[in-house]
């Protein structure tokens, strides 16, 4: 491998790392106000002890996105320093914004942590709103500069100079609001399901009827509703996005797609894979015209195919997989959530069955794949350029050189820390099992 | 004053910060780590109380510095950024594991020992290599190869320069966190764990001193262009040396009726902090105009005009924003009774 590539496996390896991290740093926060939120509302005192066991979680997971974000902020610098002087004359903002959002988020949350025995309900909730608000804001302000990347605007290069600079068009750039939606909804939606899978398998495991069967049954039917709702907002955002794609990207939506012909009545192809030598889709499911119909809401909207674009400037085709399981999997847990939603409510039944559980089991690790996919398929898919149109990925790479080292040295950090998060939580929560806590607020009481 | 003299006055301000607060951050890790075994005196109970809500926010401070460089000076980005690679890795590894097994030996019962000296000897990596970006900002140690800039590691961890920073790093280091625990044990009432740290802070105190001095005379030898600038702010040096008379002699002020040990800490911690804040504000005027020597400055390296005044606006504006938030988290942590004297 040259060193183009080492760094971006580098850089592609702690951005997928930090981003599990940071989307539940995101999502769980949400999780964690609604349950502060119902306890005081319906004055069940089990949702105070979800808020503090979540809590618990989430500090141990702030303790890996923290130093894994710091690592993502400063390898940007370290590994691209030409598209960072880039993004240093004309978007700088987003970048200084975040970290006052994320103080915001520090703050309040050891406030949140370490004085919860000083503060009162009111403050509880005010301090989780500041964190909720402030671990949002980082999440789209990061996202801005993302999207400044697949629509750069503000700014002209010529002969390798920046000119006719305006950061604040910069920051609005085209695809900022739909860009920053879609990360906020979906970092939500993964959130909820995440506990939807630990409270979907702890109930599985717990005596009907018992006190921690109903703790676990209202900590899953609370995700599920706030994981339906997420998904649904997600899908709508998708539509948007998609549509902006075909607007100002539409290589990458063809490649999105394996549509190599540009063409009216454009087919949606579900599945299979693209086949370069054939230039098609192999083994999809063709629905003809839908592709159409969802980029411009008609079926004879002329959609771009890959064909129009010279081939050094072609996204890799493999990111039509990538863009399916997103797709996909999003629409499974939208379909998982309404079901669940019914088979309680209006069939208020008191148990799910097995299999319905095992499902509800997989939707936190589902939801984590379809945001990996979704973050591949959003940074491979705007190759080969760092700027679309603008910067190409491979003149702004470090001249430094000795990135398979470093390559190896982060993989191994990565992996021990993902051990160890793992090890540590179960440790915890182990040695605090669910039935002491309960015990501890009916003896309160 | 220009553009540019205010964005590296707000940089220099960034640094100052962080590198205060991280010093005391990075001590505390290792003082908690030192006292483990003594449950008798509470050392570590101080250190992590102190360690436990702040460590997070002093982190912020790293990114903060980063990104103001980046945003106010892109031009010094690509040269910093090539040349650091190496080391600002070495910072990000230690940084990860060290901020991850902080947290792990918080929620980790039976194991907490182990997880804390990974925390606290990693921590104190972090100030030596990180106050090493100061010599290579001096010349000398980056050589251009086939046209790319490259750093000379081993030229830099063996001279002189890199040798005295890195020592005045990990002084001060024990320094300023053993000053601001024996202040923060004063505040809890905890007279053994104020013993401990006063003894701690006196010992490290002419240390960090004399590595200062060590430091520059470095300077002499090797970047003659900066000892020579320094020189002409020999008055804040002399007033710099004076504030560290004050404040390390204040450890031995008579401490008040209850007090059954002398010192008046807080005046300690006030006085060496404006020792650095003299020293260094000496030390980022010398260095003017340059970024890095000889080739980028101030100017060479500066943002957009625009894109400069955006951020500045910004800057104020979230700093307004959130002061309340600083405020009431002093106040949870710093000054509270029941959060600094609780069992």
């Amino acid at each position: 491998m040259d060193d183009l590539q080492l760094a971006r496996a580098l850089f592609g390896t702690t951005m997928g790392f930090h981003i599990i991290f940071a989307t539940l740093g995101v999502g769980l926060p949400l999780m964690i106000l609604t349950a502060e939120v119902l306890r005081q509302w319906k004055k069940d005192k089990d949702y105070g002890i979800m808020a503090q066991r979540w809590t618990k979680g989430f500090a141990v997971l702030l303790g890996v996105a923290i130093p894994s974000g710091t690592i993502a902020g400063v390898q940007l610098s370290l590994l691209w320093p030409g598209f960072m002087e880039v993004v240093g004359k004309v978007v700088a903002l987003p970048f200084q914004i975040e970290i006052f959002a994320f103080l915001l988020e520090a703050l309040f949350m050891s406030i949140y942590v370490y004085a919860a025995d000083r503060l009162s309900a009111s403050m509880r909730i005010l301090s989780m709103i500041f964190v909720v608000i402030g671990a949002a804001a980082s999440a789209i302000l990061i996202t801005n500069v993302h999207a400044f990347q697949g629509t750069p605007a503000g700014f002209r290069m010529e002969n390798g100079e920046v000119i006719d600079v305006d950061p604040w068009v910069g920051f609005f750039n085209p695809s900022f609001f739909v860009s920053a939606g879609h990360v906020t909804l979906s970092a939500y939606m993964t959130g909820a399901f995440t506990i939807a899978s630990i409270a979907a398998f702890k109930l599985l495991k717990s005596n009907r009827g018992s006190k921690e069967f109903l703790f676990h049954r209202k900590a899953l039917m609370m995700a599920l509703t706030v994981g339906g709702l997420f998904s649904l907002g997600t899908a709508l955002n998708g539509h948007d996005s998609a549509q902006m794609l075909h607007k100002y990207q539409p290589e990458k939506l063809a490649a999105a797609e394996g549509l190599f012909e540009t063409q009216p009545y454009a087919p949606l192809a579900i599945g299979g894979y693209t086949d370069e030598a054939t230039r098609s889709v192999k083994y999809a499911i063709e629905i003809p015209g839908l592709l159409s119909f969802l980029a411009g809401n008609r079926f004879d909207e002329v959609v771009a195919g890959l064909n129009d674009f010279p081939r050094e400037y072609w996204p890799p085709l493999y990111v039509h997989i990538l863009f399916n399981a997103m797709v996909g999997i999003g629409g499974l847990l939208l379909a998982l959530s309404i079901i669940g939603f019914v088979w309680r409510h209006l069939l208020r039944r008191e148990t799910f069955p097995r299999w319905l559980m095992w499902l509800f089991i997989v939707t936190g690790p589902l939801a984590m794949i379809g945001i990996e996919c979704g973050w591949i398929f959003a940074c491979t898919g705007r190759q080969p350029w760092v700027l679309y149109r603008t910067l190409l990925t491979a003149d702004s790479v470090t001249q430094a050189g000795n990135i398979g080292f470093l390559f190896v040295l982060f993989v191994g950090i990565y992996i021990l820390l993902g051990l160890a998060t793992v090890f540590v939580l179960r440790h915890y929560f182990k040695r605090h099992p669910l039935v002491k806590d309960l015990e501890k607020v009916s003896l309160g009481s | 004053m220009s553009n540019e003299l205010i964005a590296i006055a707000m940089l220099w301000m960034f640094v100052f910060v962080y590198s205060v607060a991280a010093s005391i951050d990075f001590g505390t890790g290792f003082w908690s780590m030192i006292y483990m075994n003594r449950r008798q005196n509470r050392a570590t109970n101080i250190a992590n109380r102190y360690l436990s809500p702040s460590w997070e926010v002093t982190n912020v401070f790293v990114v903060l510095i980063v990104v103001g460089l980046m945003s106010f000076f892109p031009g010094a980005t690509f040269t910093l950024g090539t040349v650091l690679l190496i080391p600002g890795s070495l910072i990000l590894l230690l940084l990860a594991i060290r901020s991850a097994f902080l947290v792990y030996s918080h929620s980790m019962e039976g194991y907490e020992r182990q997880l804390a000296i990974i925390s606290g000897i990693s921590g104190l990596f972090i100030p030596a290599l990180l106050i090493l970006v100061l010599p290579v900002t001096q010349g000398g140690f980056i050589q251009v190869i086939n046209g790319h800039e490259e750093l000379l590691l081993g030229k830099l961890l063996t001279s002189a320069s890199g040798i005295s920073y890195m020592a005045f790093a990990i002084s001060s280091t024990f320094f300023l966190s053993s000053l601001l625990l024996s202040d923060y044990s004063r505040v809890a009432g905890e007279m053994e764990a104020y013993r401990l740290y006063r003894r701690d802070a006196i010992l490290n105190g002419p240390l960090s001193f004399f590595t200062a001095l060590a430091l520059v005379t470095s300077m002499k030898s090797e970047a003659l262009w900066l000892y020579e600038n320094l020189l002409h702010h020999f008055w804040l040096l002399i007033a710099s040396a004076v504030a560290f008379f004050i404040g390390y002699t204040a450890l031995w002020w008579p401490g008040g009726k209850r007090a059954s040990l002398p010192g008046q800490p807080r005046v300690a911690v006030l006085g060496i902090v404006v020792q650095y804040l003299l020293a260094s504000y000496a030390y980022g005027k010398a260095h003017l105009p340059y970024i890095v020597y000889p080739h980028v400055t101030i100017e060479s390296a500066f943002t957009h005009p625009d894109t400069f005044r955006a951020l500045f606006v910004s800057y104020i504006v979230c700093f307004a924003i959130l002061t309340p938030g600083f405020l009431y988290f002093w106040r949870m942590f710093m000054k509270d009774k029941r959060y600094v004297k609780q069992p």
